[in-house]
């Protein structure tokens, strides 16, 4: 029963993953730039988070209408200030610039916050969990985040899919110079994008921030496994997203239960052996290569 | 030799690659390097400190420059070869008792074999995403280490055989290893620039597909850049903790190593070997200065590597030779036509 | 009434001049062509109208107003529609999204799904599909239904006719005087003289970045155009 239960757990713990590799996967799609930054943004997200319930004593599911909005609105500008401007000059700037940024953020938050490790209180909400049977129960916040997961592809596969500006983000990903002569500003599309994404962000750095504790320089681990559930699903799709997300998961549990210490390990094994047999992913769209 | 027949042949060339400035730069490095060897002879514990850690510094941004500059490969797990090279010498020397230079020596040649093996997996990825493929690499080696008792787990472990060595004697062989592995990075950066691998990752580099499509096997030459930068990130991480003594895990495995070498690099420019030069001097410089704030100094860092990348993509020394065209490093390729001597001419040809 | 005026416009592809001083002017609900061999900067021309390229000296006039300064994307909203050379089509849209995709702008006028799906049936037929999956002759014609889903006053045609069967072409061009009678004006890039004359109103020939000739098809002669063309003199 113990490895239903883990399947069970990486399942849920693949929602997660999935949630955090949403914006990397929605940024690459649309504009071919891996947001190295995004572990950290996660982790802004979550003292943002931290320090609106510290300062005004709202529960943690509130302070996401707040940090949310926040996160997409700096994402636009960061998108439209910063990235921007990297994406003509080849592969390598906005990888530099993302790094650069990963490390700023990470100092910015250890000279704010100190280095210590903090945690969001969600009270009640934390430990609940639904049993299923004597030996397996669910933890009510890892179901909602699967549904959280899970509800945000679905909406954003129907964004891209049934309206004009889903349209516009797929165009402009075709072909910039085209969609520019239907009318679409490409500059406005991609901080579009990457506004979406920080959303994503926000929603999935408080969840992470009530799941577990947190710290300035936790943001790379994060941005390793978005990576990693990216690429095992396969580049340029949101349900491979969630797939590899899952499959992530499910490594992570089962390494577990093999070995407690070798557990991180496991995600990066299974990834590599994804990578060896599969390295397109395995539902990479045609001309989303790696 | 008709008219026609002496107008149809090819003009003879030559490709010079010196230049005086060239010349003179290299006589200048030259005497440079040789009196930095007799440093130890001359110079304070506390100078031969600060020069290992420049000269080592200063291999790590050359093969970095190496990978994004040559080859295209922007990596941010070059700290996998550093601590392996770091963990490797401490096996050489502690368990196998090799001497300290051919320990650094088959440490590094060692790690070239794991990069090779490495390559398989990360050269299935493109752009960012080998990035952090590279960087999930070293990751693994990092949980590895962390979990080998024989290894010093996460603790880490000291290099006996060097703490036993007389401190003067040490500081001395560390710091011509140093030398050694700082000048030798240049040299191997000049030399590949120079040689026909050099000539074909810049082919690679302006155009892949048209490089493809003349034989340029654009796999190997990329794998060979990754191959020599695995290699010299081995040995500057095995004389790097020769000097530290004390190994970690998460030290020796962390990203920070390349951090610092690519904002070197981005900061010096990219591409040319200069560049690393400059960039170490001044990171040195600003690490000095602004030791004392801590996090404030990696924030600056970090700013100015993307006001750079940014506004002034090649660097520093990009910047200065857009203006005035350099190359204190005799790398590029000059075509030099002589002259074709008309039939009857004197001075030409006979026949 | 003028739609749109060039006013010595040079422009330059890199390094290279590829317009020297062009100037020209299209009357409203006229249809112009520009003719010219390859190089002669004819697409350049339309790429500067459309603000791809930009133009480093000179003036462009739309409806009287300087669009020199405007965006390439706002142009479209102005009423300006470029079909560009390559057809261009969107891959990872089905026909019926490009095509709606051409509504971004929001302009009002007789061009909604259904009039395009009349001028050009087989795209009815073809809706669901990718428009990659197109034959050329049918992607030329989602690309011209795209630009005129934005309702232009101006619609700029660039070589229509590049690489597709001269059966196809003509049906193509069979569907310009519809365009033209709902109001649209049209200048177009070819480079086949004949389909040129055929359906211009008025004909500029360009050689070497400078016009060379203008004038009424009826009354320009065969070795004048020739002449023009080829710079023969």
């Amino acid at each position: 029963m113990d490895w239903v239960n883990a399947v069970v757990q990486g399942v849920l713990l693949g929602g997660f993953y999935a949630l955090l590799a949403t914006g990397l996967s929605l940024m690459f799609g649309v504009m071919r730039l891996v947001n190295l930054a995004q572990g950290d943004l996660t982790i802004l997200a979550a003292f943002l988070s931290l320090s609106l319930i510290e300062a005004t004593g709202v529960g943690p599911f509130v302070s996401l209408a707040v940090v949310v909005p926040l996160m997409m609105v700096g994402g636009y500008a960061l998108q439209r200030g910063l990235l921007n401007r990297t994406l003509d000059q080849g592969v390598m700037p906005p990888i530099l610039v993302t790094f650069g940024l990963a490390v700023v953020l990470q100092n910015v938050l250890l000279s704010l916050y100190s280095a210590d490790s903090q945690g969001i209180d969600a009270g009640s909400a934390e430990g609940a969990s639904i049993a299923i049977t004597n030996q397996l129960s669910i933890g009510v916040l890892p179901l909602a985040t699967l549904v959280i997961a899970v509800v945000i592809i679905v909406g954003l596969q129907a964004m891209l899919g049934r309206t004009q500006l889903g349209r516009s983000l797929r165009a402009t990903a075709d072909d910039r110079e085209a969609a520019l002569l239907t009318g679409i500003d490409h500059r406005h599309v991609y901080a579009v994008a990457t506004a979406i994404a920080m959303g994503t962000v926000a929603i999935a750095g408080v969840l992470l921030g009530i799941r577990t504790t947190f710290g300035p320089f936790d943001g790379p681990v994060r941005l390793i496994f978005a990576f990693e559930a990216v690429v095992i699903g396969g580049l340029g799709s949101l349900w491979g997203t969630l797939v590899g997300g899952i499959i992530l998961g499910v490594s992570l549990t089962i390494g577990n239960q093999i070995n407690p210490a070798y557990q991180v390990l496991a995600g990066h094994v299974v990834f590599l052996i994804v990578l060896a047999f599969r390295p397109n992913g395995l539902f990479a769209r045609k001309g989303r290569e790696a | 030799m008709s008219a026609i027949a002496a107008a149809a042949s090819d003009p003879a060339f030559r490709v010079l690659r010196g230049t005086r400035q060239s010349r003179i730069a290299l006589g200048g490095a030259i005497a440079l390097v040789a009196i930095l060897a007799t440093l130890p002879g001359w110079g304070d514990s506390g100078q031969l400190k600060v020069l290992v850690e420049f000269f080592t510094l200063l291999a790590m941004a050359q093969m970095w420059n190496l990978l994004a500059g040559y080859a295209g490969l922007v990596s941010i797990g070059q700290q996998a070869f550093i601590g392996l090279g770091a963990y490797g010498f401490f096996v050489a020397v502690d368990r196998l008792g090799m001497p300290i230079v051919p320990a650094v020596v088959v440490t590094a040649v060692a790690c070239g074999g794991v990069a090779l093996v490495t390559s398989l997996f990360a050269f299935r990825l493109r752009g960012g995403y080998f990035a952090i493929g590279t960087w999930v690499i070293a990751e693994v080696f990092r949980i590895v280490v962390s979990n080998t008792r024989e290894l010093g787990a996460g603790t880490g472990v000291t290099i006996q055989t060097a703490v036993r060595m007389v401190p003067a004697d040490r500081q001395a062989l560390t710091y011509w290893l140093a030398l050694t592995v700082g000048a030798g990075s240049i040299v191997v950066a000049a030399f590949i620039m120079r040689s026909r691998l050099g000539l074909a990752l810049q082919a690679v580099r302006d155009n892949e597909v048209a490089a493809r499509s003349l034989g340029v096997d654009v796999y190997r030459a990329k794998l060979a850049i990754y191959l020599v930068a695995a290699v010299g990130c081995a040995a500057a991480g095995a004389v790097i903790y020769l000097q530290l003594l004390r190994i970690q895990p998460n030290a020796a495995f962390g990203v920070d190593w390349t951090a610092k070498m690519i904002f070197i690099v981005i900061i010096g420019g990219l591409g040319r070997i200069e560049g690393p030069v400059i960039g170490t001097i001044v990171f040195f410089t600003l690490q000095e200065s602004l030791a004392d704030y801590g996090s404030l100094y990696l924030i600056i860092l970090g700013l100015v590597a993307i006001t750079i990348t940014v506004v002034a993509p090649q660097g520093i020394w990009g910047t200065v030779t857009r203006y005035r065209p350099m190359a204190l490093f005799g790398i590029q390729r000059r075509l030099v036509l002589e002259p074709v001597h008309p039939p009857g001419d004197p001075h030409g040809d006979d026949g | 009434m003028t739609l749109l005026e060039l006013d010595a416009i040079s422009s330059y592809y890199g390094d290279l001049q590829a317009l020297f001083g062009i100037s020209l002017d299209v009357v409203e609900g006229e249809t112009a062509a520009i003719i010219g061999s390859n190089g002669a900067g004819k697409s350049t021309l339309l790429r500067v109208v459309a603000g791809l390229t930009e133009a480093r000296a000179g003036d462009i006039r739309f409806d009287g107003a300087s669009i020199r300064r405007v965006a390439p994307h706002l142009r479209v909203g102005m009423g300006i529609s470029l079909v560009p050379e390559g057809r261009r089509v969107f891959p990872s849209l089905t026909v019926e999204e490009n095509l709606r995709i051409g509504t971004y702008r929001g302009r009002q006028g007789p061009w909604d799904l259904a009039a395009v799906y009349e001028l050009f049936p087989i795209l009815r037929e073809r809706a669901g599909r990718s428009g990659a999956v197109l034959s050329g002759g049918e992607q030329q014609a989602l690309a011209i239904g795209r630009a005129l889903m934005a309702n232009p006053r101006l619609l700029l045609l660039d070589e229509v006719s590049l690489g597709l069967a001269p059966v196809i072409v003509k049906q193509l061009y069979e569907a310009l005087p519809s365009i033209t009678a709902q109001g649209a004006t049209i200048l177009l890039v070819e480079q086949s003289v004949d389909q040129a004359l055929a359906a211009a109103d008025r004909v500029y020939c360009l050689l070497e970045g400078r016009i060379s000739l203008t004038g009424l098809p009826a009354e320009l002669t065969r070795a004048q155009i020739t002449t023009a063309y080829f710079g023969l003199d």
